[in-house]
């Protein structure tokens, strides 16, 4: 790894650790928010960016995360840190049990199945609506949300451990792309049938890769369940796979900075048009549509022609 | 009410959904068969053939049959126009590349749901049928003197009702037809056997394509514009529907037409029993997990031919 590449990501950390004294209430509660959900585009950037699985089914380990953490805090009472574990836990048994049926389908099959897979996961999550509050979600209980004498809700200790969870899983994404294993992957993307001619078992990788990127997702929905308090069905609708998608797509699939720029670009945008209209989500089609046409590599895919080892 | 008539009941029901669903469905098909892209967007376009349904019969203002009519004729024809000028505007830009075609059309999905919140408001909306009278119905039954009808007390239908049912087969008798013995059912075939040999043999490739995406479309307009009188237009009816035409697509076979509309008949009867019977959350659940393992163990679907 070049000396520049270093230096970006971490400038890019350290930019957004001293951002926490800086910013304004508002946009310091925005950011952190930010943060955690580019955790969970970046975990979707390793099964589409690296690996070129499109997948449209993410929010369902996102939502596993988040219903795996609140559920337990719910109804087990558990601490933030064991119920942190129990839905990323609950996220890569969902992830390790959809990629072994969906891999065996490829482009858009797999799209489909992944697609149906989080519907019937959205579906399940209302017709069990004893246990999950259905529809309505639930406010995870405030004794979940401290650890030791520090209350996650509140904006400063909110901040840093969104902060925290994003450098893990950036550095952790960044040296997971540039060792071997990802290299396999990206190798995977081009072409499959090349990777496998050259040996590699390209049906294990990708279910490892399905695995990690199911697994972050569902960090970050556990940690948006513990530092937001809230857990709802929404998030585990279509919306949301979509919206990861956008975000990477938005961000540059396949580079590691690209989550976050897409996250935080649709996040203000999103935030902005709200104030004009209730149809928020027709700046999101909107960009769809032109993202496909003018621009199928992203911003940091288009800052990357010119800066041209961008990671 | 006792199980025998309940069950009558519940599969009427599930046949007027299955006639919708196999006109809609067909239409997907229709749209996958001949340029192998899966438009994400159907479902709008069955949602704007029902609030475009809403909006002649409202503004014409005749009588209900007069409006009806005009509905039908109108909407589909409008929804068939929007859909070919997306076709051109945009899917043909990206080449009808799979997976960008896909993310293209969730964008359309939100621009085209998201102008209807804007325009035609969040409010349902009713149609009024063009006529809607109550056809009770018999059950048999063991009495005294041996085998005797009786009419019981909810086992009904309307003439609507049965009118949607007979729409949807002579409608979807007419496209097979259509695809089988006409010349520009010809060349739509040819174009999806091999598009490139098509072209070469003059036949104006692109052009078939955005006939194709337009008439896919207003088949689901055209599905709206029936079903708006028994259920309320809505913008946000595409999305189910969307889900349940997919369902009915895989199952059936990517591509084919006898295979839609017997996995329509099939998953529209068994929702509608499943929905009477249990919940309809459950009903879901059991057709998305069985589309998805029909696609992971038998990609061909259950009535597809194996890929040539």
């Amino acid at each position: 790894m070049s000396r520049r590449d270093w230096s970006l990501h971490l400038g890019l950390v350290a930019l957004l650790f001293a951002l926490n004294w800086i910013l304004p209430a508002y946009h310091h509660g925005v950011v952190a928010r930010v943060m955690v959900l580019a955790v969970f585009a970046m975990g979707y950037n390793v099964a589409f960016g690296y690996t070129g699985l499109l997948s449209l089914g993410h929010a369902m380990y996102f939502a596993a995360g988040m219903y795996g953490t609140g559920l337990v805090a719910l109804h087990l009472e558990a601490g933030a840190i064991p119920a942190w574990f129990a839905g990323l836990g609950a996220g890569l048994l969902l992830a390790l049990v959809t990629g072994l049926l969906a891999l065996r389908t490829a482009g858009v099959s797999f799209m489909i199945v992944t697609l149906m897979f989080a519907q019937a996961f959205y579906l399940g999550i209302l017709y069990f609506g004893d246990i999950t509050h259905g529809d309505d979600g639930f406010v995870v209980p405030n004794a979940a949300r401290r650890v030791a004498e520090v209350a996650l809700s509140d904006a400063g200790p909110r901040y840093l451990i969104g902060w925290a969870l994003f450098s893990v899983t950036m550095i952790g994404t960044l040296w997971l792309v540039r060792a071997p294993f990802g290299r396999v992957l990206v190798a995977i993307r081009e072409n499959e049938d090349r990777a496998r001619l050259l040996g590699y078992d390209t049906g294990r990788r990708k279910l490892g890769a399905l695995v990690i990127s199911g697994g972050i997702s569902a960090g970050a929905g556990a940690a948006y369940a513990l530092l937001f308090g809230y857990v709802g069905a929404s998030f585990a609708g279509v919306q949301y796979s979509i919206f990861a998608l956008l975000w990477v797509l938005l961000g540059g699939a396949g580079t590691v900075i690209g989550p976050l720029v897409g996250t935080l670009f649709m996040y203000y945008l999103v935030d902005l048009s709200t104030e004009v209209t209730d149809a928020y989500m027709l700046i999101a089609g909107i960009v769809l549509i032109l993202l496909t046409l003018f621009m199928p590599r992203g911003i940091t895919g288009a800052l990357r022609q010119v800066w041209r080892d961008l990671p | 009410m006792e199980f025998g008539p309940y069950l009558l009941l519940a599969c009427l029901e599930g046949a007027v959904l299955a006639a919708v669903l196999a006109l809609m469905a067909s239409g997907l098909s229709l749209v996958f068969g001949v340029m192998r892209v899966v438009n994400v967007a159907h479902g709008e376009f069955y949602m704007l053939g029902a609030v475009a349904a809403w909006a002649v019969t409202s503004m014409l203002g005749a009588g209900a049959v007069a409006n009806f009519v005009a509905a039908l004729v109108i909407a589909p024809l409008a929804v068939g126009l929007l859909a070919a000028a997306a076709d051109m505007t945009i899917l043909k830009r990206l080449e009808y590349d799979p997976e960008r075609t896909i993310v293209a059309t969730i964008g359309l999905l939100y621009v085209i749901q998201q102008l209807t919140l804007m325009t035609y408001g969040a409010d349902a909306r009713p149609v009024v049928a063009p006529f809607n009278s109550r056809i009770a119905l018999p059950w048999v039954e063991w009495g005294e003197n041996g085998l005797s009808l009786y009419y019981p007390w909810g086992l009904s239908t309307t003439s609507y009702k049965l009118f949607v049912i007979v729409a949807a087969v002579v409608l979807i008798t007419g496209l097979r037809l259509f695809m089988a013995h006409s010349r520009a059912g010809l060349i739509m075939r040819a174009t999806q056997l091999d598009g490139e040999m098509a072209t070469a043999f003059g036949v104006p490739v692109e052009r078939v394509y955005a006939i194709v995406f337009g008439a896919g479309a207003a088949l689901a307009a055209l599905a709206g514009v029936l079903i708006v009188p028994i259920q309320q237009a809505h913008y946000l009816m595409g999305g189910d529907a969307l889900l349940l035409s997919f369902i009915v697509v895989i199952i059936g076979g990517l591509g084919s037409l006898t295979g839609t509309v017997v996995a329509a008949i099939l998953i529209g009867m068994s929702d509608g029993i499943i929905s009477v019977f249990f919940s309809p959350t459950l009903a879901k659940i059991i057709a998305t997990l069985v589309v998805a393992l029909v696609l992971v163990f038998r990609p061909q679907g259950l009535f597809g031919a194996k890929d040539r």
